[in-house]
């Protein structure tokens, strides 16, 4: 099994040839109880340290799809591999994700300091020695001054900061994010799409990144994964070969409006057929 | 923004913008609003002093008989001359009042909790807790009293204020522990929070104000309970303020009733306060119902 996947190809080209995926979904369906078809063979595969964008329009199964990743939802069919993680003995791979939500589900009662704890705590690991490893987190999203703040004292952009501070702090290999900066307004939005561009590059981590607007995934990918809806399904997929770090003249670019054009393209053409 | 390696230079560059409006905002107000507050704090004594000016006079002007209505000069005289009898009163009904309340606190969340941990034991369970809070209290008093209190009429009382007081705090502990955020559910379960975390970390502190809400009404239902009790049990070996009330009515002593009244609002209101301050002590970092409107 492991040796099928070291020889895997895909249409990424050499670079990622030789290495494990972190993830592979291979034929995977996912039918809700109510009998809707959410997802249909879906197959991808996800490497170690990628920017990955999911990129559709909304009931495409997008957040479907995120959640099968993380485990917080079952498939229906199809498999899905975790070929570089352990696997305990009921069979479960440990995954090791961290996930940011479109909300940013942050506990009201608890400080800043306590929210970012949280994954630790419930993975029963000690305060006192974990103080460290929340102010790393807390200092990776810009917050070092908050430990103490309630949520409520904080704006939208920062309780997002928390958020995904909140999902860095057990320094997960994936880090989901299910359109995160939707409820921002676009000045927030910009700012924070740089600021996790700079969390991806010191963390390391592989991030899959889910957005309804062609610009963001354009922005930030290195990878889009175009979906359309009835049934949800992957229609294409396109590589963004802009170097990092990206900034404001890529934004500006006449690459990257071709890129975007292209990823319009795939998306019109899906919507017709 | 241009992207920098520094990331913590950009990012801490942007920060003080955000947080600017936070600390300049409440500062600003409270000084403008202190005035205000102070009336919002004294109008009730203000208007309480003005009615009891008005009842003194009235009762003067038409020289009403203290056998239908004291003046309050009268009450505050009976309240300082039956000082004695009034406290011994206000200790009993007090101690069934408070051990009442504290009974339902606890039964009320160990119930509520214990409710929620699974669907069958609530649709058991919860048509018998409703019909226990359907029935009226003053109909089972009589039985309670033959059962339980002929010997120990205090037990008795007791149990019927807890009835009273009980419901609120077993419904709204019930309400609370389902009230969780869906979202900060699945936080939990992504991480596999044990059964134990997640009630400890996530559904109390998110029933917390729903108990606290139940506990103010609550505190003031164990008074109604004790006074409904003291009446049924009538002179069977109560000694609480309401009974006060009712052998001072049949004594046509007027002015000792209404002081036994007086002292027996004095008490429901102090609960009251002490719930409430209760309630903003542990709510006011971070719950809506406590945080002050800044706009
Ligand atoms: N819990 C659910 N039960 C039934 N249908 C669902 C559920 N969640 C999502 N769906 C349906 O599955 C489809 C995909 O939903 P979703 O993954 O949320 O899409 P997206 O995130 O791309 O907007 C939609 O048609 C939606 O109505
Ligand atoms: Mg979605």
């Amino acid at each position: 099994m492991l040796q099928n996947l070291d020889r895997a190809t895909t249409s990424d080209g050499e670079q990622v040839v030789r290495r494990k995926p972190l993830v592979r979904m291979q034929n995977v369906d996912k039918i809700y109880s109510n009998g809707t078809v959410a997802l249909k063979n879906l197959n991808l595969d996800v490497y170690p340290q990628e920017f990955i964008s999911l990129l559709g329009p909304s009931g495409c199964g997008k957040s479907t799809a995120l959640r099968i990743f993380s485990g917080l939802g079952a498939y229906s069919g199809g498999s899905m591999d975790w070929p570089q993680s352990m696997y305990d003995v009921s069979g479960k791979p440990e995954r090791e994700v961290g996930f940011v939500f479109q909300e940013a589900t942050l506990m009201p009662w608890a400080t800043v300091f306590d929210n970012v704890f949280l994954p630790l705590r419930l993975k029963d690991k000690s305060k006192a020695q974990m103080t460290e490893r929340v102010n790393e987190a807390l200092a990776l999203v810009g917050l070092s001054g908050f430990a103490k703040a309630y949520p409520r004292e904080l704006s939208g952009g920062m309780k997002m900061r928390v958020s995904i501070a909140r999902a860095l702090v057990t320094q997960p290999k994936l880090l989901l994010m299910d359109e995160p900066f939707a409820a921002l307004d676009e000045i927030t939005r910009t700012r924070l799409s740089n600021d996790v561009l700079d969390i991806w590059a010191r963390a390391k981590c592989t991030v899959m990144f889910v957005t309804h607007s062609i610009f963001e995934s354009v922005y930030l990918s290195q990878r889009i994964v175009v979906m359309a809806a009835r049934p949800g399904r992957i229609i294409g997929e396109l590589k963004i070969d802009a170097p990092y770090p990206r900034d404001k003249e890529f934004r500006l670019s006449s690459e990257y409006s071709a890129y975007c054009r292209a990823v319009s393209d795939m998306l019109d053409l899906a919507m017709r057929s | 923004m241009t992207m920098n390696p520094a990331v913590n230079s950009t990012m801490n560059s942007t920060l003080p913008e955000e947080t600017a409006e936070a600390t300049t905002g409440p500062a600003l107000e409270s000084s403008r609003w202190s005035l205000s507050q102070i009336l919002d704090r004294s109008s009730p004594l203000i208007a309480g002093i003005i009615f009891l000016l008005a009842w003194e006079w009235l009762i003067k002007f038409y020289n009403v008989s203290k056998f239908v209505l004291p003046p309050p000069s009268l009450i505050i005289s009976t309240l300082i001359s039956e000082r004695a009898d009034l406290l011994t009163g206000l200790q009993y009904t007090a101690a069934v009042t408070i051990s009442a309340f504290v009974a339902a606190v606890v039964s009320g969340i160990f119930f509520g909790v214990l409710l929620t941990q699974n669907r069958r034991i609530e649709n058991t369970f919860w048509p018998y807790a409703v019909m226990m809070q359907v029935t009226p209290v003053v109909a089972i008093a009589p039985l309670v009293i033959i059962w339980v209190g002929l010997d120990r009429v205090w037990l008795a009382m007791l149990l019927l204020a807890w009835m009273v007081a009980f419901f609120p705090m077993l419904s709204n502990t019930a309400i609370g522990m389902k009230s969780a955020d869906h979202g900060l559910r699945n936080v939990f379960e992504l991480y596999g929070a044990s059964r134990w975390k997640r009630f400890r970390y996530l559904q109390l502190p998110s029933a917390l104000p729903f108990i606290l809400a139940g506990a103010r009404i609550s505190s003031g239902l164990s008074v109604i309970g004790a006074v409904v009790a003291e009446f049924v049990a009538g002179s069977g070996g109560s000694r609480g303020l309401a009974f006060m009330i009712v052998e001072s009515g049949t004594m046509l002593n007027i002015p000792r009733m209404f002081a036994a009244l007086v002292m027996l609002s004095a008490f429901g209101l102090s609960i009251w306060y002490v719930t409430s301050a209760v309630q903003t002590l542990l709510l006011r970092r971070w719950h809506e119902s406590e945080l002050k409107q800044e706009n």
